[in-house]
């Protein structure tokens, strides 16, 4: 029965996920004393219910799709970058520093800021070939290797902030002094968003999906992702494909974070990677790797996030609550859908 | 399209039409907002809006404002506040104070309130990108024209601050008149002008009690500062206060002062007394902060918000706003007047009498005139500060570039 309709099968399997999601999250505003159904229109209105609440949601997608870009080639090639953050915040670190080294100069703002971006690429690449070398060479999981690595990172970052870069006689977490305007990503005026940043996210993402979808790159590198071994003896290079997956993801994220310090805060602050790349591979995860699936629910993602600041100002509930709705998501999808294959088997 | 993709697709839209419907099926519960009582008011709401930096029930410095908020709702008719509070980058990433005042706008708000120092870029932006709501930025010299900081272009901005310098002598008074070990210790937050200005206030009435009222020698008081990095604990970011008041009662020093926004300082004096240690602490802030644990408080200097809140609200709301600095001090016939003191001080249970027989002298000296900001002064590197004689000016209090000699502790950060 279920061989004969198995993608009307999944469909249903999957609205069931969201279903329970959605209950999830609700039985849990129904223990705070809180009207779910209150609690999601404020967060669909706080996110589409003006042009300008929209083009914040936009503000917070770009990065996030740029990590998403990066960890989809990464889980292609089987591997589970966890070290994304601090790859978003090396970028923001290597972007900061080329705009600080550039600022006082006679080079022109535009060529400052296509050189800080180069430099975001750059820091985030190393970092992540790090984790990569560890893998390949050093024989440490990813997994554990990133996270020593996020951990480097923000003891980093915080190192600068309060240490080299603080601004004149402060010491605090706020961030380094912000830099000047002609610095900034151009915005759309009374708007917080560049059309710089959102084109490049989209051009990313296009890019992705064309290297997985139309290259002998993307094909090997999936061929890496679902059996190593025999890849390797098929005669993949497969070490120097985990490699340029690290790096490519790690130049990514590397953006995300040259977006955050020349698009949204124009300095660097401690929190720089604002969650992004761990959310980014909720995302990842929740699109089974499909790079045009993640466009539409990363823009979800991202309204989520910022739709749920109405949930302190109109309800005094805490909007920490679209982070549960997030990981819900993920998690019943991710059940659901091992329920589906068992019951596929089955029958 | 892979029938994975098509049924993901899918599936996100559903639970948007779902969502969708079922705003639209429902009436909204009453939010905090709608259910406040709508008085047969002829005349229109004043809805103001509040930033926060920390969470508005902290016992300390945004509790405070969040009182004044609640105050200006009382004393000045018509008005409501909506607020957002942990405004920080740990707590809300990826959104920025600017955007969340904005948010508050939205929601109604015909003036805003910044409540931190921490805030100042972004009120500044805020102010700059909407020049026709007023703004008040408490702890911000933007609109100080003896200031380092003044923008004359920002004409919707004030700035209000209290005097917390005397509360803060009050403060160090207490300690000293209370320590056995002569060690007091200052658990400060981030390092900047006004937190350096007020470490030093709390060692100039500490040194001055302990000179004056217990006749000690100055040399023999130790005041060390350790500065946490931020105004509350953000674990893996800042220094741990738990961690830095326990270090300070552990070694010898049996008083802290707290500069943070946070009674850290008071539930480890408790937890350190309840094993035998004579221990003491003086939060910050908010003037319910002893409650935390009255056995080992010797008061409290806090901000009292309303008054100076109702004022510009309600110029505001008459539409007489102009751009203004005010740094509101005691009121000296009655500090803890809730009405006209925008600074005060609520002795703890843990002061003793004769110690609190002293403190009272002291506030009466400060009352009649004494000021402690007066020369000789050096700063902590042994530079000239005061002439013997000089008294500071408020700008040289407000900037003060570095600790006072005879203070430990860091007075900018390292590299």
């Amino acid at each position: 029965m279920f061989k004969s309709k198995p993608r009307w099968f999944g469909l249903g399997m999957q609205i069931l996920a969201v279903v329970l999601a959605l209950l999830f999250t609700s039985i849990i505003l129904l223990m705070v004393k809180a009207q779910p159904f209150e609690a999601y229109k404020n967060i669909i209105l706080g996110s589409v219910g003006s042009f300008k609440k929209f083009s914040d949601v936009l503000v917070a997608w770009i990065p996030l799709l740029l990590a998403t870009s990066g960890l989809l080639i990464t889980f292609s090639a089987g591997l589970w970058n966890i070290g994304i953050e601090g790859q978003i915040t090396m970028g923001a670190i290597f972007t900061t520093w080329a705009l600080r080294l550039l600022q006082d100069t006679t080079v022109p703002p535009a060529l400052i800021i296509i050189l800080a971006f180069l430099a975001g690429m750059l820091g985030g690449a190393l970092w992540a070939s790090l984790v990569g070398m560890l893998k390949v060479y050093g024989s440490v999981n990813e997994i554990f290797g990133g996270l020593g690595m996020n951990f480097i990172a923000t003891a980093m970052t915080i190192w600068l902030i309060f240490g080299p870069w603080k601004r004149p006689g402060v010491g605090s977490m706020s961030g380094t002094e912000p830099f000047r305007e002609a610095l900034w990503l151009p915005m759309v005026p009374g708007l917080r968003l560049s059309l710089w940043s959102l084109v490049l996210a989209i051009v990313v993402i296009v890019i992705v999906f064309f290297l997985l979808k139309g290259t002998y790159f993307g094909l090997r590198l999936k061929a890496v992702g679902r059996n190593m071994r025999s890849a390797f003896h098929l005669g993949i290079p497969t070490s120097r494909y985990m490699l340029a997956a690290f790096l490519l993801c790690g130049a990514m994220a590397g953006l995300a974070g040259a977006v955050q310090v020349t698009g949204v805060y124009h300095r660097l602050i401690p929190s720089i990677s604002s969650g992004y790349g761990f959310l980014g591979l909720l995302v990842a995860m929740l699109v089974n790797y499909q790079p045009l699936v993640a466009v539409p629910v990363s823009l979800f993602f991202a309204m989520l996030n910022i739709g749920s600041i109405q949930l302190p100002i109109v309800m005094k509930l805490d909007s920490t609550l679209s982070g549960v709705l997030q990981g819900a998501l993920v998690l019943f999808v991710l059940l659901v859908d091992g329920a589906r294959k068992v019951l596929l088997k089955k029958s | 399209m892979s029938s994975k993709r098509s049924w993901l697709l899918v599936s996100l839209l559903v639970v948007f039409a779902m969502v969708l419907s079922a705003c639209q099926t429902t009436t909204p519960a009453p939010t905090q907002a709608s259910a406040e009582p709508t008085a047969p008011a002829v005349e229109e709401e004043f809805v103001f809006g509040m930033v926060m930096v920390g969470p508005y029930n902290d016992k300390g410095y945004s509790e405070a404002h969040y009182n004044g908020g609640k105050y200006v709702e009382e004393k000045v008719a018509g008005t409501r506040m909506i607020y957002v509070d942990k405004v920080n980058s740990a707590d809300r990433p990826g959104t920025t104070p600017a955007q969340l005042a904005e948010e508050l706008v939205a929601q109604g708000a015909k003036l805003i309130i910044f409540n931190s120092d921490d805030m100042k870029d972004s009120a500044a932006e805020f102010a700059a990108a909407n020049p026709g709501i007023p703004v008040i930025h408490a702890s911000g010299d933007n609109v100080w024209a003896e200031g380092k900081n003044y923008k004359p272009e920002l004409t919707n901005m004030v700035n209000i601050m209290g005097r917390m310098e005397y509360g803060k002598m009050m403060a160090g008074c207490a300690a000293a008149l209370t320590t056995k070990t002569g060690q007091i210790g200052y658990l400060g937050p981030l390092i900047n002008d006004e937190t350096r200005r007020l470490a030093a206030s709390a060692f100039l009435g500490a040194r001055y009690c302990w000179e004056n009222y217990l006749g000690k020698d100055p040399a023999e008081l130790k005041f060390k500062v350790t500065w946490i990095g931020f105004w509350f604990n953000i674990p893996g970011v800042t220094s741990d206060p738990t961690q830095v008041a326990d270090d300070f009662y552990n070694s010898n020093y049996d008083v802290v002062l707290s500069g943070i926004d946070t009674t850290e300082a008071l539930v480890e004096a408790g937890k350190m007394a309840s094993s035998g240690k004579e221990t003491f602490a003086i939060p910050y802030d908010y003037e319910g902060a002893c409650k935390e644990n009255e056995a080992v408080c010797l008061g409290v200097p806090y901000f009292n918000w309303g008054p100076l809140y109702a004022k510009y609200i309600t110029l505001a709301k008459e539409g007489k706003w102009a751009p203004a600095f005010e740094w509101g001090g005691p009121d000296w016939a009655d500090i803890n007047n809730p009405d006209t003191s925008t600074v005060g001080f609520f002795k703890g249970a843990a002061l003793s009498a004769d110690a609190s027989t002293n403190l009272d002298k002291f506030i009466a000296e400060l009352a009649g005139g004494l000021t402690l900001w007066k020369g000789p002064l050096n700063l902590q590197d042994g530079s000239a500060y005061l002439a013997d004689g000089e008294v500071a000016t408020d700008p040289q209090i407000w900037y003060l570039p570095q600790l006072l000699e005879g203070m430990e502790g860091q007075s900018v950060p390292s590299n």
